[in-house]
């Protein structure tokens, strides 16, 4: 490595960056953009779900029902006269499920029950539909306590479930899709910073010109590497800020830890980028392979929003190659939890492995010949 | 007319056909993917790794414990004699949650006493997390029911009836496969569709196009064609796998299907022409790529529901083409829907399609290197 | 000292498809220290593989080549120390000013700070790029990236330079200062080979190296070349016949092996000394000059081999009179013809017409506006104001229409280079609306008459650049357009390749199919009926050769060539431009 040399050559891609505004749209627009974008728009809380409610014989009874409901910020509660208009309601999407209390409900109560209460969910959207249902028995558990407590007879159950939720006891799901969304949207501007950076230089004939001065491969990919590793991080830098003070999802790790993972994930990701380009040797096939093979499966296998865990285990061994799967388990660690090294460290690894590989490859396939 | 833009769509495809990389490209990622997402994307649990910490003796507990050693939603990883060695476990992730149980526990309950199980879970994940309390609620409350009429508690005055239609066992693989389809279908359009502009003006033969008499409509009409009969026979087959091997059932017209299809294509071959006839050069058009097929996925209502969006975004999210075809792909595919009930999805696909096609059809001639 | 470069034994082959194509075979040559070498030979012959062999950047399938006794196979980066490249494509960095480029390869090539910014001076002194240090490159002309090029490459007055078809697609004046350039070299002791497609500067070399088919086909001094072809050269002048119809008739008498158009008439290059004369001919000996010792060695069959040339295939021209110079009818017409860019007036208010038949020529040096309003008038480019009409009808309504009468082959032969040449063929024949009986028959016309048949499967992008510009004119030509537009048709394409192309434009005026064509190739303007000359986005002559030529007479230059012609009215115009300003 020439130092005079390698220097220029991180000059000389700085300078292109800087003239082609679509590097530098990607590596700081791009992410601001779409973490904002996502942070407000991805979440799996269901709040104000459109429930239909009949209601056949009006009581009392069934009015303190309704009227917990009513409180309840998970749901809008819509009347409808009887059960087919509710159920043309959910076909129609005006809401996704219906709660029917049928005229013997009061009559069935008084009597010492147990008195049905009719639950219908739109199963479609099976995730939404299992909340809803968690939703509708949290408030009927509720109404018995209540009820049992306005009678004087304290409703007593066997076993009472006292539940503990470590490191995001509010269940706020921006908690833990914000730092994945970190690592999915890293992944892209890894890839696509320079995932063409290689093949435009063949294709437009000026490695040909590099080839012939005395300058080594080594020396060609830190040049190329460097640049985009700097405005990665500054990218990175950018999400977490945004995470922290915009999203207000709790840092509970250190900085500088989050740092340095960061800075391994980002190798791997920019390798992998730099492995595409430069077995590609065509910017038309090198943009095909890299949206194919970013977006899609850092979004799906990562674990970011479907769980690594209940996958079928030879998935569970293909989620293996993504990168991203590593840092999302990084992020949410250090972010949610703090300073685990039991699960940095191994996924770290990981990471680090991955990268060495990616720039291994690159390095190997890469020769000063052009045959 | 047709001669000549069915010229233009056979040099379309050689050129996409005849090189083996980019061959490759268009057909075995999407049917590879088709496979290890339809696998990996779900929301459903199962083999949730569970640690137990049980301090009591007695007979309740062990019952207790079997019915979530009989769950296959559950499996446990490690048996625990110290409340030190919880933390770690949840730490490292080694498991997700740990069932405590109390010494007096079978005590209290035959002495009619409610007996508190502690239940400590991680929230990292904090949808996994609230899936799986509700698969314990699920079995605690199984258990109560049990005990309460063996030991004569006395019935709970009121009870839940759950019913869920469409998708009885509330299979999140029914409701996602089917999104797959339209993720896949328009990876491949734009794939297809997305640099094709680009690559000619970069390559000059784009002049070469505009000097014969070929029109800006026939050059259009040409270049989609090869999107929409690629992205056409892609959505086919991998609709095929989805209800063959995925066991996702197919109640509603394939009629309804079929137009929502070709509407969608158009679309989304409109976006990509638009994308591509926008980009000067190719990496500009790969941006242009990412930059709507991520929002378009991630805003469609793929993975988490558009209802639970702010306002704004989800104003956003009407000129997204995804999001409409994944109300009709789910539409037919679980709620049987027809023709007549799809027609609010209809007409905004058809909306966006003509408009990116015009404008792409202008970009042509009018946007100069 | 030792030998510069040496080849010994050198075969090289590259895949094409499942076959191997033979690209140099037992080739064995030798430069002498201190000269210049001129590369020549037709496209394909092996010359771009041959300079990529000498920078170590590819590496002999059997044979040595050794650069200063080193050879290339274990000694990579030592050689490119010693050498200098400049690659057929500049190797610049578009983005990248003039001076970030210099800096660029002055590191690369590990000079240091004090050397490089004295070297630097020098090298923008001596390419007169100094007032432009802080333009990008990719907005200089193509002489100018030339010269960066060449100056990037001879940053560390390297000891052999190696320079890939520098002067293409230049013009006369940019290529007379990058001649200059390399010529100063020889002072510094450094050995040049480089290739070119210009026998002007093939005459000037100390010794030229002739390849063909990847074989040496012969290595010695230019006047050497010539001697042997003393009194078989002849200038031929006619009393009534107009030049082209004088070479027509030339060309094809026994014993006649090349007859070109000229300033002063037809010359006439023979196999024997005795020349075939005709009645109204006046004959005169001429000095035989390298280009025909090129064609005399290379292209033996090069006049006979368009011969069907005067039969169009077969089918019928419609519509169009055997002899075009009897309608006076003007197929184009422009008027106050204006485009800006921004405020950059990249055309001023020019205006020309040319006739049916005609060919006409569009003569500037690079940045003068020629593509620009080529591009206006193939209906590419809208005008800022002014009027167009081609074929009779307005460009700027009726493009789509128009353009059905066009043929249009642009700088580059923009062909789909991931299509073989059939698949290209058969793409445009669709785009051109031909179907049934006539498309099947003008297909096979086009493979007969451009000897595509053995190109067939081919792709494109693999083709040598003398076949790529058949099948582009092949392409071009398949709708029988009554008007042909030529960007820059013979640029990078080797002289036999040329002299047959212009061999069949002629042939298609001659049967009343009007041509535009811009060129930098100097000779090429006496091929045209008309031209106009460009600068600066105005049109600065506008005649006959002979008129154009007139203008350019001075006292201590009687009977200027085209290309003085060409150097002294630019200049004037530039030199006047920055006088007034």
């Amino acid at each position: 490595m020439n130092a005079q040399r390698l220097r220029r050559l991180v000059r000389k891609e700085f300078i292109q960056i800087v003239r082609d505004p679509s590097a530098i749209a990607i590596a700081f627009v791009m992410p601001v953009v779409l973490l904002f974008l996502f942070g407000y728009g991805v979440s799996l809380d269901a709040r104000h779900v459109p429930v239909a409610m009949v209601v056949d014989a009006p009581t009392a009874e069934t009015g303190t029902f309704v009227g917990r409901l009513q409180q309840s910020p998970y749901f809008t509660p819509l009347p409808y006269p009887d059960i087919h208009a509710a159920q043309q309601a959910v076909m129609a999407h005006r809401a996704d499920g219906i709660l029917w209390l049928r005229n013997d409900f009061s009559r069935a109560l008084l009597q010492g029950g147990p008195a049905p209460v009719g639950v219908q969910v739109n199963g479609v959207d099976a995730n939404t539909a299992r909340i809803l249902e968690g939703y509708i028995q949290g408030a009927w558990e509720n109404w018995l306590e209540q009820r049992a407590l306005d009678q004087g007879t304290p409703l007593v159950v066997p076993v009472v479930p006292d539940t503990r939720i470590w490191f995001n006891p509010t269940v706020r799901s921006r908690d833990y899709l914000v730092p994945g969304l970190i690592a999915v949207i890293m992944t892209l501007i890894g890839g696509l910073l320079t995932a063409l950076v290689v093949a435009r230089e063949w294709e437009r004939g000026t490695m040909e010109a590099l080839m012939a001065t005395p300058v080594t491969i080594g020396e060609i990919l830190v040049g190329k590497l460097v640049p985009y590793f700097i405005m990665g991080m500054g990218g990175m830098g950018l999400t977490v800020a945004l995470a922290v003070w915009l999203f207000a999802v709790p840092l509970v790790g250190s900085f500088w830890v989050l740092l340095v993972f960061s800075a391994l994930f980002l190798l791997a990701a920019l390798g992998m980028g730099l492995l595409i380009s430069t077995v590609a040797h065509s910017q038309f096939v090198a943009s095909q392979v890299a949206v194919i093979v970013t977006f899609l499966p850092a979004f799906i296998l990562s674990g970011f929003i479907f769980d690594i865990h209940s996958m079928p285990a030879p998935i569970r061994i293909v989620t293996h190659v993504i990168a991203a799967r590593y840092f999302v388990s990084i992020l949410q660690t250090i972010f949610l939890a703090g300073d685990l090294w039991g699960i940095l460290l191994t996924n770290g690894l990981a990471l680090l492995l991955m990268a060495v590989i990616f720039l291994g490859l690159t390095w190997r396939r890469s020769h000063k010949r052009l045959d | 007319m047709f001669a000549r833009i069915w010229g233009l769509v056979i040099k379309e495809f050689l050129s996409l056909l005849r090189d083996r990389k980019s061959r490759f490209v268009l057909i075995g990622p999407p049917l590879i993917q088709l496979l290890v997402f339809g696998y990996a994307a779900s929301f459903d649990l199962n083999h949730l790794p569970y640690a137990v910490y049980n301090e009591d003796p007695g007979f309740a507990s062990r019952d207790l414990l079997g019915r979530f050693q009989g769950s296959r939603n559950f499996e446990q990883v490690a048996t625990l004699t110290h409340s030190r060695e919880i933390a770690p476990l949840i730490d490292d992730r080694k498991a997700l949650l740990v069932i405590h149980i109390g010494p007096h526990f079978t005590r209290d309950l035959l002495l009619h006493r409610p007996a508190p199980v502690q239940v400590i879970i991680d929230g990292r994940n904090s949808n996994t997390a609230s899936v799986a309390l509700n698969y314990v609620n699920g079995i605690l409350l199984a258990f109560d029911g049990d005990w309460a009429a063996q030991a004569g508690w006395g019935n709970p005055p009121a009870q839940l009836v759950v019913r869920a239609w469409f998708n009885p066992n509330l299979l999140s693989r029914w409701f996602i496969v089917p999104g797959i389809i339209a993720l896949l279908m328009l990876v491949v359009t734009l794939l297809v569709t997305g640099l094709s502009v680009a690559r000619e003006r970069e390559q000059g033969t784009f002049d070469q196009l505009l000097v014969t008499p070929m029109t800006p409509a026939e050059i259009l009409v040409g270049k989609a064609l090869p999107g929409l009969i690629i992205g056409g026979l892609e959505g086919g087959v991998i609709s095929l796998v989805a209800t063959l091997w995925f066991q996702v059932p197919f109640s509603g017209s394939v009629l309804a299907l079929g137009i929502g299809m070709i509407l969608y294509l158009l679309a989304a071959v409109g976006v990509g022409l638009m994308i591509s006839s926008l980009a000067v050069t190719q990496q500009q058009g790969l941006l242009g790529v990412f930059l709507f097929l991520v929002p378009a996925i991630i805003l469609s209502g793929f993975a988490t529901p558009i209802a639970n969006m702010p306002q704004p975004v989800q104003y956003l999210t009407l000129v997204d083409p995804v999001r409409y075809f994944l109300v009709i792909l789910r539409g037919v595919f679980l709620e049987g829907d027809g023709i007549a009930t799809l027609w609010p999805q209809y007409w905004p696909l058809a909306l966006i399609a003509a408009f990116s096609m015009t404008a792409a059809a202008w970009l042509f001639r009018h946007r100069m290197a | 000292m030792a030998v510069p470069l040496q080849f010994l034994a050198v075969s090289k082959s590259f895949p094409r498809g499942r076959d191997r194509v033979q690209a140099l075979q037992e080739l064995e040559l030798s430069l002498a220290p201190g000269t210049i070498t001129g590369l020549l030979g037709p496209d394909g012959a092996g010359k771009t593989t041959l300079m990529r062999l000498a920078t170590g950047l590819l590496l002999p399938d059997s044979g040595r080549v050794l650069v200063f006794g080193a050879d290339t196979a274990d000694a990579g980066s030592r050689i490119q120390d010693v050498i200098g490249y400049m690659p057929q494509r500049f190797g610049l960095y578009e983005d990248l000013t003039v001076q970030e480029n210099l800096d660029l390869y002055a590191d690369l090539q590990g000079l240091g700070r004090e050397a490089s910014r004295d070297r630097q001076q020098e090298l923008l002194k001596l390419t007169a790029l100094g007032p432009f240090g802080s333009r990008r490159a990719g907005a200089l002309s193509g002489g100018m990236k030339q010269k960066l090029g060449l100056a990037c490459a001879l940053l560390r007055t390297p000891r052999l330079l190696l320079l890939d078809e520098p002067t293409v697609g230049v013009d006369p004046i940019a290529r007379r200062e990058l001649w200059e350039i390399v010529q100063g070299l020889r002072q510094e002791g450094t050995t040049v080979l480089m290739s070119t497609a210009y026998f002007d500067e093939a005459e000037q070399c100390d010794a030229v190296i002739l390849l063909h088919e990847g074989r040496l086909l012969a290595q010695r001094s230019p006047q050497a070349f010539r001697a042997p072809l003393a009194g078989r050269t002849h200038l031929v002048r006619h009393d009534a016949l107009s030049r082209r119809r004088l070479q027509e008739s030339l060309r094809v008498r026994p014993g006649v092996l090349d007859a070109r158009i000229l300033a002063e008439g037809v010359r006439v290059l023979l196999r024997e000394a005795a020349p075939p004369r005709a009645a109204g001919e006046h004959w005169q000996e001429a000095t035989p000059a390298f280009e025909d010792a090129f064609v005399a060695l290379l292209g033996a069959g090069a006049g006979a081999k368009p011969a069907e040339d005067p039969e169009p295939g077969g089918t019928p021209d419609s519509g169009l009179p055997p002899d075009g110079a009897q309608a006076p009818e003007n197929v184009i017409e422009v008027r106050d013809l204006r485009r800006l860019f921004g405020n950059f007036e990249a055309v001023a208010s020019i205006g020309f017409e040319v006739r049916k038949g005609q060919i006409f020529g569009l003569l500037g040096a690079n940045g003068a506006g020629k593509t620009t309003t080529f591009r206006m008038l193939c209906g590419l480019l809208p005008p800022t104001s002014g009027s167009l009409q081609v074929a009779g009808m307005d460009m700027r309504h009726a493009s789509v229409a128009a353009q059905a009468r066009i043929g249009y082959v642009s700088q580059k032969f923009s062909l789909y280079g991931t299509l073989n040449s059939r698949q290209n063929l058969q793409f445009f024949a669709s785009a051109y609306g031909l179907r049934g009986r006539r498309r099947t028959e003008r297909l096979a016309w086009a493979l007969r008459e451009f000897q595509l048949e053995g190109y067939q499967d081919a792709n494109a992008d693999e083709l040598p650049l003398g076949i790529k510009q058949r099948l582009a004119l092949a392409c071009a030509l398949l709708h029988e357009p009554p008007i042909l537009f030529l960007d820059e048709p013979t640029s990078g394409v080797d002289p036999l390749a040329r002299r047959e192309f212009w061999q069949r434009v002629n042939g298609l005026a001659e049967r009343g199919v009007t041509v535009l064509v811009t060129t930098h190739f100097m000779d090429e303007a006496e091929y045209c009926d008309n031209l106009v000359l460009m600068s600066l986005g105005k049109v600065l002559a506008y005649g006959s050769p002979q008129e154009i030529r007139a203008q350019a007479r001075t006292a201590e230059q009687p009977e200027p060539s085209m290309d003085d012609a060409f150097i002294r009215l630019v200049l004037d115009h530039e030199s006047g431009l920055r006088r007034a300003s």
